[in-house]
Protein backbone atom coordinates (compact mmCIF):
# COMPACT_ATOMS: atom_id res chain seq x y z
CA UNK A 1 0.00 0.00 0.00
CA UNK A 2 0.97 3.60 -0.54
CA UNK A 3 1.72 5.86 2.41
CA UNK A 4 1.69 9.66 2.24
CA UNK A 5 3.63 11.55 4.90
CA UNK A 6 3.42 15.31 5.48
CA UNK A 7 6.43 17.11 6.92
CA UNK A 8 6.86 20.72 8.05
CA UNK A 9 9.93 22.91 8.19
CA UNK A 10 10.04 24.56 11.62
CA UNK A 11 12.48 26.20 14.00
CA UNK A 12 14.78 23.61 15.62
CA UNK A 13 13.18 22.52 18.88
CA UNK A 14 16.27 23.38 20.94
CA UNK A 15 16.27 27.02 19.88
CA UNK A 16 14.72 29.47 22.29
CA UNK A 17 12.69 31.85 20.15
CA UNK A 18 12.85 35.62 20.48
CA UNK A 19 9.95 37.93 19.80
CA UNK A 20 10.72 40.77 17.37
CA UNK A 21 11.00 44.23 18.90
CA UNK A 22 8.02 45.49 16.86
CA UNK A 23 5.89 42.58 18.17
CA UNK A 24 4.93 41.55 14.63
CA UNK A 25 6.16 37.96 14.99
CA UNK A 26 9.03 35.89 16.32
CA UNK A 27 12.45 36.44 14.79
CA UNK A 28 13.36 33.59 12.43
CA UNK A 29 16.30 35.21 10.62
CA UNK A 30 19.45 33.08 10.85
CA UNK A 31 17.71 30.58 13.11
CA UNK A 32 18.38 26.86 12.70
CA UNK A 33 15.46 25.12 11.00
CA UNK A 34 14.62 21.40 10.97
CA UNK A 35 11.85 18.88 10.37
CA UNK A 36 9.16 19.24 13.02
CA UNK A 37 9.88 16.46 15.59
CA UNK A 38 6.40 14.92 15.23
CA UNK A 39 6.84 14.79 11.44
CA UNK A 40 10.12 12.89 11.91
CA UNK A 41 8.14 10.32 13.90
CA UNK A 42 5.63 10.15 11.04
CA UNK A 43 8.38 9.50 8.49
CA UNK A 44 9.90 6.84 10.76
CA UNK A 45 6.58 5.05 11.13
CA UNK A 46 6.07 4.98 7.36
CA UNK A 47 9.59 3.60 6.87
CA UNK A 48 8.96 0.90 9.49
CA UNK A 49 5.71 -0.06 7.72
CA UNK A 50 7.72 -0.41 4.51
CA UNK A 51 10.36 -2.51 6.24
CA UNK A 52 7.60 -4.81 7.52
CA UNK A 53 6.33 -5.21 3.96
CA UNK A 54 3.07 -3.41 4.74
CA UNK A 55 3.86 -0.27 2.75
CA UNK A 56 5.15 -0.42 -0.81
CA UNK A 57 5.77 3.25 -1.51
CA UNK A 58 6.28 6.31 0.70
CA UNK A 59 5.53 9.75 -0.72
CA UNK A 60 6.58 12.72 1.38
CA UNK A 61 5.03 16.14 0.94
CA UNK A 62 5.87 19.57 2.34
CA UNK A 63 4.42 23.01 1.78
CA UNK A 64 6.07 26.37 1.89
CA UNK A 65 8.99 28.29 0.39
CA UNK A 66 11.77 26.62 -1.62
CA UNK A 67 13.80 25.95 1.54
CA UNK A 68 11.36 23.27 2.67
CA UNK A 69 12.91 21.03 -0.02
CA UNK A 70 15.71 20.50 2.54
CA UNK A 71 13.22 18.82 4.86
CA UNK A 72 11.83 16.71 2.00
CA UNK A 73 15.42 15.60 1.19
CA UNK A 74 15.91 14.67 4.84
CA UNK A 75 12.77 12.53 4.73
CA UNK A 76 14.00 10.92 1.49
CA UNK A 77 17.32 10.15 3.21
CA UNK A 78 15.39 8.49 6.03
CA UNK A 79 13.66 6.14 3.58
CA UNK A 80 10.85 7.92 1.73
CA UNK A 81 10.73 7.11 -2.01
CA UNK A 82 9.78 10.42 -3.58
CA UNK A 83 8.85 13.93 -2.63
CA UNK A 84 6.31 16.59 -3.53
CA UNK A 85 6.79 20.23 -2.65
CA UNK A 86 3.89 22.63 -2.85
CA UNK A 87 5.68 25.90 -3.35
CA UNK A 88 4.24 29.07 -1.88
CA UNK A 89 5.60 32.03 0.00
CA UNK A 90 2.21 32.67 1.58
CA UNK A 91 1.85 32.01 5.28
CA UNK A 92 -0.30 28.89 5.46
CA UNK A 93 -2.84 28.19 8.17
CA UNK A 94 -3.91 24.63 8.95
CA UNK A 95 -7.06 24.74 6.84
CA UNK A 96 -5.11 25.77 3.73
CA UNK A 97 -2.54 23.05 4.34
CA UNK A 98 -5.36 20.54 4.80
CA UNK A 99 -6.96 21.64 1.51
CA UNK A 100 -3.64 21.33 -0.32
CA UNK A 101 -3.09 17.90 1.22
CA UNK A 102 -6.62 16.87 0.22
CA UNK A 103 -5.77 17.75 -3.40
CA UNK A 104 -2.59 15.64 -3.18
CA UNK A 105 -4.56 12.78 -1.61
CA UNK A 106 -7.03 12.94 -4.52
CA UNK A 107 -4.14 12.65 -6.99
CA UNK A 108 -2.00 10.09 -5.20
CA UNK A 109 -4.75 7.99 -3.61
CA UNK A 110 -2.67 6.76 -0.65
CA UNK A 111 -4.05 4.07 1.69
CA UNK A 112 -2.60 5.69 4.77
CA UNK A 113 -1.71 9.31 5.48
CA UNK A 114 0.61 10.03 8.39
CA UNK A 115 1.17 13.47 9.93
CA UNK A 116 2.64 14.72 13.19
CA UNK A 117 0.11 15.59 15.88
CA UNK A 118 1.21 19.22 16.00
CA UNK A 119 3.96 21.50 14.79
CA UNK A 120 6.09 23.01 17.51
CA UNK A 121 5.86 26.53 16.06
CA UNK A 122 2.13 27.24 15.78
CA UNK A 123 1.18 24.47 18.27
CA UNK A 124 -2.19 24.17 16.50
CA UNK A 125 -2.81 20.42 16.41
CA UNK A 126 -5.36 20.77 13.56
CA UNK A 127 -4.09 19.75 10.14
CA UNK A 128 -4.50 15.96 10.31
CA UNK A 129 -8.03 16.22 11.66
CA UNK A 130 -8.96 18.84 9.04
CA UNK A 131 -7.57 16.72 6.22
CA UNK A 132 -9.52 13.70 7.48
CA UNK A 133 -12.72 15.76 7.54
CA UNK A 134 -12.19 17.21 4.04
CA UNK A 135 -11.35 13.80 2.56
CA UNK A 136 -14.15 12.07 4.49
CA UNK A 137 -11.66 9.68 6.10
CA UNK A 138 -11.45 8.30 9.63
CA UNK A 139 -8.67 9.59 11.89
CA UNK A 140 -6.36 8.09 14.49
CA UNK A 141 -4.91 11.08 16.29
CA UNK A 142 -2.10 11.12 18.90
CA UNK A 143 -1.07 7.58 17.91
CA UNK A 144 1.33 5.64 20.10
CA UNK A 145 0.89 2.38 18.14
CA UNK A 146 -0.26 1.67 14.58
CA UNK A 147 -1.02 -1.77 13.19
CA UNK A 148 -2.43 -2.50 9.76
CA UNK A 149 -4.49 -5.68 9.71
CA UNK A 150 -7.47 -7.04 7.74
CA UNK A 151 -7.83 -3.87 5.72
CA UNK A 152 -8.02 -1.69 8.81
CA UNK A 153 -5.64 0.52 10.74
CA UNK A 154 -5.74 -0.34 14.43
CA UNK A 155 -4.48 2.72 16.26
CA UNK A 156 -3.71 3.10 19.96
CA UNK A 157 -4.17 6.72 20.95
CA UNK A 158 -2.78 8.70 23.87
CA UNK A 159 -5.78 10.27 25.59
CA UNK A 160 -6.00 12.29 28.80
CA UNK A 161 -6.84 9.38 31.08
CA UNK A 162 -4.60 6.77 29.45
CA UNK A 163 -4.82 4.91 26.14
CA UNK A 164 -7.66 4.25 23.71
CA UNK A 165 -7.65 1.87 20.75
CA UNK A 166 -9.74 2.44 17.63
CA UNK A 167 -10.10 0.51 14.36
CA UNK A 168 -10.24 2.64 11.22
CA UNK A 169 -11.34 1.70 7.72
CA UNK A 170 -8.60 2.35 5.17
CA UNK A 171 -7.74 4.81 3.79
CA UNK A 172 -7.22 6.60 7.08
CA UNK A 173 -5.35 9.56 8.56
CA UNK A 174 -3.01 8.98 11.50
CA UNK A 175 -1.26 11.68 13.53
CA UNK A 176 1.78 10.71 15.56
CA UNK A 177 2.46 11.21 19.24
CA UNK A 178 5.93 11.23 20.77
CA UNK A 179 5.90 7.65 21.94
CA UNK A 180 5.04 6.08 18.60
CA UNK A 181 8.70 5.42 17.81
CA UNK A 182 12.28 6.63 18.05
CA UNK A 183 13.24 8.20 14.70
CA UNK A 184 16.49 7.02 13.10
CA UNK A 185 19.30 9.22 11.83
CA UNK A 186 20.03 9.54 8.13
CA UNK A 187 23.32 7.89 7.13
CA UNK A 188 25.72 9.70 4.82
CA UNK A 189 25.25 7.25 1.90
CA UNK A 190 21.48 7.64 2.25
CA UNK A 191 21.79 11.42 2.26
CA UNK A 192 23.75 11.13 -1.02
CA UNK A 193 21.19 8.73 -2.51
CA UNK A 194 18.34 11.02 -1.45
CA UNK A 195 19.68 13.72 -3.77
CA UNK A 196 18.79 11.55 -6.75
CA UNK A 197 15.29 10.63 -5.62
CA UNK A 198 12.46 12.38 -7.52
CA UNK A 199 11.02 15.61 -6.11
CA UNK A 200 8.04 17.22 -7.85
CA UNK A 201 7.29 20.89 -7.35
CA UNK A 202 3.68 22.01 -7.61
CA UNK A 203 1.85 25.26 -6.96
CA UNK A 204 -1.41 25.73 -5.05
CA UNK A 205 -2.97 26.94 -8.33
CA UNK A 206 -2.06 23.67 -10.09
CA UNK A 207 -3.79 21.82 -7.28
CA UNK A 208 -6.82 24.08 -7.64
CA UNK A 209 -6.59 25.37 -4.10
CA UNK A 210 -6.97 28.98 -3.13
CA UNK A 211 -4.74 29.72 -0.18
CA UNK A 212 -6.46 32.10 2.23
CA UNK A 213 -6.86 32.66 5.94
CA UNK A 214 -9.46 34.34 8.10
CA UNK A 215 -6.99 34.69 10.97
CA UNK A 216 -4.88 37.82 11.38
CA UNK A 217 -2.09 37.98 13.92
CA UNK A 218 -2.36 41.40 15.55
CA UNK A 219 0.54 41.08 17.95
CA UNK A 220 3.14 38.64 19.22
CA UNK A 221 4.49 39.28 22.70
CA UNK A 222 6.89 37.53 25.01
CA UNK A 223 5.11 35.77 27.90
CA UNK A 224 4.98 37.52 31.27
CA UNK A 225 8.36 37.25 32.97
CA UNK A 226 8.39 35.45 36.28
CA UNK A 227 9.80 37.28 39.25
CA UNK A 228 13.30 36.06 40.02
CA UNK A 229 13.16 33.44 42.75
CA UNK A 230 15.48 32.65 45.59
CA UNK A 231 17.54 29.64 46.54
CA UNK A 232 16.84 28.28 49.99
CA UNK A 233 19.51 26.61 52.06
CA UNK A 234 17.56 23.80 53.67
CA UNK A 235 14.31 21.84 53.70
CA UNK A 236 13.30 23.67 56.89
CA UNK A 237 13.69 27.02 55.20
CA UNK A 238 11.69 25.77 52.20
CA UNK A 239 8.80 24.62 54.40
CA UNK A 240 8.89 27.90 56.30
CA UNK A 241 8.76 29.96 53.05
CA UNK A 242 5.95 27.89 51.55
CA UNK A 243 3.91 28.20 54.74
CA UNK A 244 4.49 31.81 55.69
CA UNK A 245 5.67 33.67 52.60
CA UNK A 246 3.95 31.94 49.64
CA UNK A 247 1.13 30.58 51.85
CA UNK A 248 0.52 27.69 49.48
CA UNK A 249 0.65 24.85 52.03
CA UNK B 1 -24.85 35.97 19.25
CA UNK B 2 -25.27 32.41 20.51
CA UNK B 3 -22.39 30.26 21.62
CA UNK B 4 -22.25 26.49 21.56
CA UNK B 5 -20.05 24.80 24.15
CA UNK B 6 -19.27 21.14 23.52
CA UNK B 7 -19.27 19.35 26.87
CA UNK B 8 -16.43 17.08 27.93
CA UNK B 9 -17.78 14.04 29.78
CA UNK B 10 -17.60 10.28 30.16
CA UNK B 11 -21.40 9.78 29.85
CA UNK B 12 -21.85 9.37 33.62
CA UNK B 13 -20.27 12.64 34.73
CA UNK B 14 -19.33 16.01 33.33
CA UNK B 15 -15.60 16.77 33.21
CA UNK B 16 -14.78 19.94 35.14
CA UNK B 17 -12.93 21.30 32.07
CA UNK B 18 -16.38 22.17 30.68
CA UNK B 19 -16.85 24.74 33.48
CA UNK B 20 -13.68 26.56 32.39
CA UNK B 21 -14.93 26.65 28.79
CA UNK B 22 -18.23 28.18 29.93
CA UNK B 23 -16.26 30.98 31.62
CA UNK B 24 -14.46 31.65 28.31
CA UNK B 25 -17.83 31.60 26.53
CA UNK B 26 -19.28 34.13 28.99
CA UNK B 27 -16.42 36.50 28.14
CA UNK B 28 -17.65 36.37 24.52
CA UNK B 29 -21.44 36.53 24.89
CA UNK B 30 -24.52 35.63 26.88
CA UNK B 31 -26.62 33.04 25.10
CA UNK B 32 -24.67 29.89 25.93
CA UNK B 33 -25.87 26.42 24.94
CA UNK B 34 -24.05 23.29 26.01
CA UNK B 35 -24.07 20.18 23.83
CA UNK B 36 -23.76 16.80 25.53
CA UNK B 37 -23.24 14.09 22.90
CA UNK B 38 -22.96 10.57 24.23
CA UNK B 39 -24.81 7.40 25.06
CA UNK B 40 -26.85 7.10 28.27
CA UNK B 41 -25.38 10.48 29.10
CA UNK B 42 -28.33 11.85 31.12
CA UNK B 43 -26.20 12.32 34.24
CA UNK B 44 -23.61 14.34 32.30
CA UNK B 45 -26.44 16.51 30.88
CA UNK B 46 -27.77 17.11 34.41
CA UNK B 47 -24.28 18.24 35.37
CA UNK B 48 -24.11 20.64 32.43
CA UNK B 49 -27.52 22.11 33.32
CA UNK B 50 -26.15 23.11 36.73
CA UNK B 51 -23.37 25.31 35.38
CA UNK B 52 -24.16 28.96 36.00
CA UNK B 53 -24.60 31.03 32.87
CA UNK B 54 -25.80 28.16 30.68
CA UNK B 55 -29.10 28.99 28.94
CA UNK B 56 -29.86 25.57 27.51
CA UNK B 57 -28.43 22.05 27.38
CA UNK B 58 -28.80 20.03 24.18
CA UNK B 59 -28.51 16.28 24.57
CA UNK B 60 -27.77 13.93 21.70
CA UNK B 61 -28.11 10.51 23.28
CA UNK B 62 -27.26 7.84 20.75
CA UNK B 63 -25.10 4.70 20.64
CA UNK B 64 -23.08 6.26 17.78
CA UNK B 65 -21.79 8.91 20.20
CA UNK B 66 -20.88 6.55 23.06
CA UNK B 67 -17.11 7.00 22.85
CA UNK B 68 -17.36 10.38 21.14
CA UNK B 69 -15.49 9.20 18.07
CA UNK B 70 -14.57 12.32 16.11
CA UNK B 71 -15.93 10.92 12.83
CA UNK B 72 -19.45 10.79 14.31
CA UNK B 73 -19.61 13.69 16.76
CA UNK B 74 -18.00 16.17 14.34
CA UNK B 75 -20.92 15.66 11.94
CA UNK B 76 -23.36 16.48 14.74
CA UNK B 77 -21.41 19.48 16.02
CA UNK B 78 -20.91 20.91 12.52
CA UNK B 79 -24.63 20.53 11.78
CA UNK B 80 -25.57 22.40 14.98
CA UNK B 81 -22.64 24.82 14.69
CA UNK B 82 -24.13 26.51 11.61
CA UNK B 83 -26.61 28.23 13.94
CA UNK B 84 -23.98 29.69 16.26
CA UNK B 85 -21.39 32.46 16.09
CA UNK B 86 -18.90 30.53 18.23
CA UNK B 87 -18.34 26.84 18.89
CA UNK B 88 -16.07 26.14 21.86
CA UNK B 89 -14.61 23.05 23.50
CA UNK B 90 -11.90 22.35 26.03
CA UNK B 91 -8.39 21.80 24.66
CA UNK B 92 -8.37 18.27 26.05
CA UNK B 93 -7.49 15.27 23.89
CA UNK B 94 -11.21 14.90 23.04
CA UNK B 95 -11.59 18.56 22.08
CA UNK B 96 -8.35 18.58 20.09
CA UNK B 97 -9.42 15.43 18.29
CA UNK B 98 -12.88 16.62 17.30
CA UNK B 99 -12.89 20.39 16.85
CA UNK B 100 -10.52 20.77 13.87
CA UNK B 101 -12.72 18.25 12.11
CA UNK B 102 -15.75 20.41 12.92
CA UNK B 103 -13.94 23.52 11.64
CA UNK B 104 -13.04 21.85 8.34
CA UNK B 105 -16.63 20.63 7.87
CA UNK B 106 -17.77 24.25 8.39
CA UNK B 107 -14.93 25.44 6.10
CA UNK B 108 -13.50 27.82 8.71
CA UNK B 109 -10.11 28.20 10.36
CA UNK B 110 -9.81 27.09 13.97
CA UNK B 111 -8.18 28.90 16.88
CA UNK B 112 -6.50 26.45 19.25
CA UNK B 113 -5.82 26.64 22.96
CA UNK B 114 -6.90 30.21 23.75
CA UNK B 115 -5.81 31.60 27.13
CA UNK B 116 -7.68 34.93 26.99
CA UNK B 117 -10.67 36.54 25.26
CA UNK B 118 -10.06 40.13 24.13
CA UNK B 119 -13.42 40.51 22.38
CA UNK B 120 -15.78 38.33 20.37
CA UNK B 121 -13.29 38.06 17.47
CA UNK B 122 -9.94 38.49 19.20
CA UNK B 123 -8.13 35.97 21.37
CA UNK B 124 -4.73 35.32 22.89
CA UNK B 125 -2.97 31.99 22.47
CA UNK B 126 0.51 30.71 23.20
CA UNK B 127 2.79 29.67 20.32
CA UNK B 128 6.33 28.22 20.19
CA UNK B 129 5.87 26.13 23.35
CA UNK B 130 4.55 29.13 25.25
CA UNK B 131 7.60 31.26 24.46
CA UNK B 132 5.40 33.80 22.68
CA UNK B 133 1.80 34.88 23.10
CA UNK B 134 -0.04 35.73 19.89
CA UNK B 135 -3.10 37.98 19.76
CA UNK B 136 -5.18 36.76 16.83
CA UNK B 137 -8.30 38.12 15.22
CA UNK B 138 -10.70 35.96 13.26
CA UNK B 139 -13.00 37.11 10.47
CA UNK B 140 -14.52 33.64 10.07
CA UNK B 141 -18.34 33.58 10.12
CA UNK B 142 -18.22 30.88 12.80
CA UNK B 143 -15.38 30.87 15.30
CA UNK B 144 -14.32 27.34 16.18
CA UNK B 145 -12.15 27.50 19.27
CA UNK B 146 -10.50 25.23 21.81
CA UNK B 147 -9.95 26.66 25.28
CA UNK B 148 -6.98 26.07 27.57
CA UNK B 149 -8.59 25.25 30.92
CA UNK B 150 -5.86 26.84 33.02
CA UNK B 151 -6.47 30.18 31.27
CA UNK B 152 -9.99 30.53 32.73
CA UNK B 153 -11.55 30.00 36.16
CA UNK B 154 -14.22 27.30 36.33
CA UNK B 155 -17.82 28.60 36.18
CA UNK B 156 -19.77 28.03 39.39
CA UNK B 157 -22.56 25.49 39.64
CA UNK B 158 -26.03 26.17 41.00
CA UNK B 159 -27.89 26.90 37.78
CA UNK B 160 -30.78 24.92 36.36
CA UNK B 161 -30.87 25.22 32.60
CA UNK B 162 -33.57 23.41 30.61
CA UNK B 163 -32.48 20.22 28.89
CA UNK B 164 -33.60 19.59 25.31
CA UNK B 165 -33.19 16.22 23.59
CA UNK B 166 -31.92 16.08 20.01
CA UNK B 167 -33.01 13.28 17.73
CA UNK B 168 -29.82 13.47 15.67
CA UNK B 169 -27.91 10.29 14.90
CA UNK B 170 -24.83 10.66 12.72
CA UNK B 171 -22.79 7.53 12.19
CA UNK B 172 -19.99 7.89 9.66
CA UNK B 173 -19.37 4.13 10.03
CA UNK B 174 -15.68 4.52 9.23
CA UNK B 175 -14.24 3.96 12.70
CA UNK B 176 -14.90 1.77 15.70
CA UNK B 177 -13.95 1.83 19.37
CA UNK B 178 -11.88 -1.23 20.29
CA UNK B 179 -10.93 -0.64 23.91
CA UNK B 180 -9.25 1.59 26.41
CA UNK B 181 -6.82 1.38 29.29
CA UNK B 182 -7.39 4.16 31.75
CA UNK B 183 -4.80 4.81 34.42
CA UNK B 184 -6.32 4.43 37.88
CA UNK B 185 -5.45 6.97 40.52
CA UNK B 186 -6.90 8.04 43.86
CA UNK B 187 -5.01 11.32 43.72
CA UNK B 188 -6.50 14.52 42.32
CA UNK B 189 -6.64 14.89 38.56
CA UNK B 190 -3.44 16.46 37.26
CA UNK B 191 -4.95 19.37 35.32
CA UNK B 192 -7.33 20.32 38.16
CA UNK B 193 -5.06 19.84 41.20
CA UNK B 194 -4.08 22.76 43.45
CA UNK B 195 -0.69 21.21 44.07
CA UNK B 196 1.35 19.14 41.63
CA UNK B 197 4.52 17.23 42.47
CA UNK B 198 6.47 16.15 39.39
CA UNK B 199 9.47 13.91 38.91
CA UNK B 200 12.01 13.80 36.11
CA UNK B 201 14.95 11.74 34.97
CA UNK B 202 16.65 12.44 38.29
CA UNK B 203 14.23 10.03 39.97
CA UNK B 204 16.35 7.22 38.55
CA UNK B 205 13.60 4.59 38.24
CA UNK B 206 9.88 3.95 38.66
CA UNK B 207 10.17 2.56 42.21
CA UNK B 208 11.73 5.80 43.37
CA UNK B 209 8.53 7.63 42.42
CA UNK B 210 7.15 6.17 45.69
CA UNK B 211 8.88 8.98 47.59
CA UNK B 212 7.03 11.51 45.40
CA UNK B 213 3.74 9.69 45.99
CA UNK B 214 4.20 9.95 49.75
CA UNK B 215 5.05 13.64 49.46
CA UNK B 216 2.02 14.15 47.18
CA UNK B 217 -0.27 12.36 49.63
CA UNK B 218 0.92 14.61 52.45
CA UNK B 219 0.09 17.64 50.30
CA UNK B 220 -3.09 16.31 48.70
CA UNK B 221 -1.27 16.78 45.40
CA UNK B 222 -1.40 15.19 41.97
CA UNK B 223 1.77 13.60 40.59
CA UNK B 224 3.18 14.57 37.22
CA UNK B 225 6.34 13.79 35.28
CA UNK B 226 8.67 15.15 32.66
CA UNK B 227 8.99 13.55 29.25
CA UNK B 228 12.33 12.03 30.28
CA UNK B 229 10.63 10.15 33.12
CA UNK B 230 7.87 8.92 30.81
CA UNK B 231 10.23 7.87 28.02
CA UNK B 232 12.40 6.02 30.51
CA UNK B 233 9.29 4.04 31.49
CA UNK B 234 9.24 5.29 35.10
CA UNK B 235 5.56 6.33 34.83
CA UNK B 236 2.73 6.20 32.25
CA UNK B 237 2.48 8.89 29.58
CA UNK B 238 -0.75 10.41 30.86
CA UNK B 239 1.33 11.85 33.71
CA UNK B 240 3.45 13.93 31.34
CA UNK B 241 3.45 17.68 31.87
CA UNK B 242 4.66 19.81 28.97
CA UNK B 243 4.11 21.09 25.43
CA UNK B 244 3.02 17.65 24.28
CA UNK B 245 1.52 16.46 27.55
CA UNK B 246 -0.75 18.23 29.97
CA UNK B 247 -0.77 21.94 30.71
CA UNK B 248 -1.12 22.67 34.42
CA UNK B 249 -1.26 25.88 36.43
CA UNK B 250 -1.61 24.86 40.08
CA UNK B 251 -1.03 27.01 43.16
CA UNK B 252 2.14 25.08 43.87
CA UNK B 253 4.28 23.06 41.45
CA UNK B 254 7.16 21.06 42.90
CA UNK B 255 9.67 19.94 40.24
CA UNK B 256 11.91 17.17 41.53
CA UNK B 257 14.88 15.99 39.49
CA UNK B 258 13.64 17.93 36.45
CA UNK B 259 16.17 20.01 34.51
CA UNK B 260 13.54 22.37 33.03
CA UNK B 261 13.68 21.93 29.23
CA UNK B 262 11.66 24.42 27.12
CA UNK B 263 9.09 21.71 26.37
CA UNK B 264 8.51 20.96 30.05
CA UNK B 265 8.28 24.62 31.07
CA UNK B 266 5.55 25.05 28.41
CA UNK B 267 3.32 22.87 30.55
CA UNK B 268 3.83 24.39 34.01
CA UNK B 269 5.29 27.88 33.97
CA UNK B 270 1.94 29.53 34.71
CA UNK B 271 1.90 27.84 38.13
CA UNK B 272 1.56 30.36 40.95
CA UNK B 273 4.53 29.15 42.97
CA UNK B 274 7.23 26.88 41.56
CA UNK B 275 9.62 24.93 43.75
CA UNK B 276 12.62 23.13 42.25
CA UNK B 277 14.63 20.46 43.98
CA UNK B 278 17.67 19.53 41.95
CA UNK B 279 21.28 18.72 42.73
CA UNK B 280 22.53 20.61 39.64
CA UNK B 281 22.54 24.27 40.58
CA UNK B 282 22.92 25.23 36.89
CA UNK B 283 19.66 23.47 35.90
CA UNK B 284 17.39 25.83 33.87
CA UNK B 285 14.47 25.01 36.19
CA UNK B 286 16.02 27.34 38.78
CA UNK B 287 15.44 30.28 36.40
CA UNK B 288 11.67 29.91 36.77
CA UNK B 289 11.53 28.57 40.32
CA UNK B 290 10.34 30.87 43.12
CA UNK B 291 12.11 28.66 45.63
CA UNK B 292 15.03 26.50 44.63
CA UNK B 293 16.73 23.91 46.78
CA UNK B 294 20.04 22.56 45.54
CA UNK B 295 20.08 19.14 47.16
CA UNK B 296 19.98 15.40 46.57
CA UNK B 297 16.30 14.65 46.04
CA UNK B 298 16.61 11.26 47.76
CA UNK B 299 17.40 13.07 51.00
CA UNK B 300 15.42 16.29 50.50
CA UNK B 301 12.08 14.79 49.42
CA UNK B 302 11.61 12.34 52.35
CA UNK B 303 12.84 15.09 54.68
CA UNK B 304 10.28 17.51 53.21
CA UNK B 305 7.48 14.94 53.46
CA UNK B 306 8.42 14.34 57.09
CA UNK B 307 8.22 18.01 57.94
CA UNK B 308 4.74 18.62 56.56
Amino acid sequence: MKVLVAVKRVIDYNVKVRVKADHSDVDLTNVKMAINPFCEIAVEEAVRLKEKGVASEIVVVSMGPKECQEQIRTALALGADRGIQVQTDEKLDSLSVAKLLKAIVDEEKPDLIVLGKQSIDSDNNQTGQMLAALAGLPQGTFASEVKVEDGKAVVTREIDGGLQTVALNLPAVVTTDLRLNEPRYASLPNIMKAKRKPLDVKSPAELGVEVASTITTLKVEPPAERQAGIKVGSVDELVEKLKNEAKVI
Amino acid sequence: MSILVVAEHNNSALNAATNNVVTAARAIGDDIHVLVAGSNCGAAAEGAAQIEGVAKVLVADNAAYEHQLAENTSLLIAELGKNYSHVLAAATTTGKNTMPRVAALLDVDQISDIVAVEDADTFKRPIYAGNAIATVQSSAPIKVITVRGTGFDPAATGGSAPIEALASAHDAATSAFVGEELAKSDRPELTAADIVVSGGRGMGNGENFEILYSLADKLGAAVGASRAAVDAGFVPNDMQVGQTGKIVAPQLYVAVGISGAIQHLAGMKDSKVIVAINKDEEAPIFQVADYGLVADLFEAVPDLAGKL
